[in-house]
């Protein structure tokens, strides 16, 4: 298996983008990826897109095609793929893009990831998001998305005494690192307070608990290492990549306060990776909720089960801590276009890996984490980054 | 969303029907072809069964920001339940105030309207959880 390296990032504004489109979104992104890497057209071998429901929020299917033929490759006639995976999409088209040139197969790979949450209203984007989840087993039934997450948490309360104002840290702490995003949804610290008086959603989960509705594409450009060096100085190789699945509703799990999925894959990335959890400064991970980033940093073994909240409270995830998580804010500030998180997650890495993340850089990065979730955790996945000098 | 989703899922909604392995004897909801302990062994051996309908609260949220077919009900609580076959589902809990529900709260199913398709459209109807009465 021949080793990957990502040679190109390119990603857009995230907030709600009322001017820009779908298309206008994924064609600036890959665009400024290509430019980023420096290829030309006649150099890429295939596009892999990360959506999750264009279908529902644009009524627009076949993106893939959509993509490739707006950056102006309609010509080239590339393979062109769209992935669908709930939220961990763009990560799993970043992993087929891996497994496209690790195997011979292309030398070249876009992997692009983009969403248009805005086009539709609030409430019905908030019904699309639960589609992920067991639609004639949990939602026929009233749980919603925030819902499910909210049952994790109260568990997660019941069992290890965790409390509200832990997962408040959590978003407390999002907020502060997409401060210094320019490209992230929100840019504006936040308190506690803040968090723990907005109205409820979900108990226990309110409004600023949840990561938001966001309009925004992220891409990257992947090449084989041993070709990378004609591109760049700073290839960022892929050192592992683990992918997961579970139950698909949240009440067949055999345990409600961690994701197996998520234990596995990260089991299976840091094996391939020959690396342990010590071993990475920084980890993208998913924090649609303020609880599921507790659960991440648990199921991946960065703190000790049931410590999550208390760790983070004590600064070991915070910018330059112990573990740097979520330095570009997070899904919670950075924002939540489905389809690009795992995507943009692995932008983040790379740009910290190179030393270009500006004030919100980590000292000393040298290797860094991306953990991406579908659903309600049935599919997990995680790859290991690391600078290829 | 077409009625025949709706009724094609009655048997499990109105009876709590699901299956019982035939190798393991566990216990699952709703039905399943195959046991995820046992797989291919369980094949052609998973057996109907009816849910006795009661159970334990395992954890619970309340919901205040609903769907549209849910809008007239929030807030209301959702839970999941472990039945005292061992299997654990999706359920709202009623005929209680929001601030009663507890985990461990004993429960038993009851035949509820669950929703209904836009203004005019077909009602569907399934379990819900109240508190267990005294035994």
């Amino acid at each position: 298996m021949r080793d990957v390296a990502i040679i190109g990032v390119g990603e857009t504004q995230f907030g709600e983008l009322w001017d820009r489109s779908f298309r206008d979104l994924g064609i600036e992104a890959g665009l400024k990826a290509i430019q980023d890497a420096k290829v030309t057209a006649e150099e890429i071998d295939a596009v892999y897109v990360g959506n999750m429901s264009a279908g529902k929020f644009i009524d627009q299917e076949h993106v893939s095609a959509l993509v490739a033929d707006y950056a102006g490759l309609a010509d080239m006639h590339l393979p062109t793929v769209r992935v669908e995976g709930g939220g961990a999409c763009g990560a799993i088209a970043l992993l087929q893009g891996r497994m496209a040139i690790a195997s011979g197969m292309y030398d070249v790979v876009v992997v692009g990831g983009a969403e248009k949450m805005t086009d539709v209203g609030e409430v019905q984007a908030a019904e699309i998001l639960s589609s992920t989840a067991d639609q004639e087993w949990e939602s026929v039934f009233g749980a919603t998305f925030a819902g499910l997450y909210a049952m994790m948490a109260r568990r997660h309360m019941h069992d290890f005494g965790t409390k509200r104002e832990h997962l408040a840290a959590v978003a407390v702490k999002n907020h502060k690192n997409g401060a210094l995003n320019p490209v992230a949804q929100f840019q504006k610290e936040i308190t506690a307070e803040t968090v723990l008086q907005a109205p409820w959603v979900a108990e226990p989960l309110g409004l600023f608990d949840c990561a938001p509705l966001s309009d925004g594409a992220a891409a990257l450009v992947l090449c084989s290492m041993d070709r990378a060096r004609k591109f760049t100085d700073t290839p960022i190789r892929i050192a592992g990549s683990g992918q997961a699945s579970d139950f698909l509703a949240l009440h067949d799990r055999r345990d409600l306060t961690m994701m197996d999925a998520s234990v596995v894959a990260g089991k299976r990335a840091f094996a391939e990776a020959r690396l342990e959890p010590r071993d990475v400064q920084l980890a993208e991970v998913h924090d649609n909720f303020t609880i599921t980033e507790i659960l991440a940093i648990e199921d991946l073994r960065f703190v000790e089960k049931g410590k999550g909240g208390p760790a983070t409270m004590d600064g070991v995830t915070a910018l330059n801590g112990k573990i740097s998580v979520n330095t570009s804010g997070g899904l919670k500030a950075r924002g939540q276009p489905v389809g690009a998180t795992g995507v943009a997650q692995a932008v983040e890495i790379v740009r910290q890996l190179r030393g270009e993340a500006g004030k919100r850089q980590v000292v000393g990065a040298k290797r860094g984490l991306t953990h991406t979730l579908g659903g309600t955790g049935a599919t997990a996945i995680v790859h290991i980054f690391e600078r290829g000098d | 969303m077409a009625i025949p989703r709706f009724w094609r899922e009655i048997q499990s909604r109105y009876n709590l029907i699901g299956t019982k392995c035939g190798s393991c004897g566990s216990v699952d909801f709703p039905p399943r072809a195959v046991c995820p302990t046992c797989g291919r062994k369980s094949i052609g051996k998973m057996q109907r069964v009816k849910l006795k309908g009661t159970g334990q609260v395992v954890t619970y949220t309340v919901i205040h920001d609903a769907p549209v077919n849910f809008e007239m009900q929030k807030p209301y609580v959702v839970a999941i339940v472990e039945t005292d076959e061992g299997v654990r589902l999706t359920s709202q809990i009623i005929d209680v105030e929001p601030d009663e529900v507890t985990i461990g709260m004993h429960v038993q199913a009851t035949f509820r309207r669950l929703g209904q398709e836009g203004p005019a459209g077909v009602i569907h109807y399934g379990y819900k959880f109240r508190p267990e009465a005294p035994r």
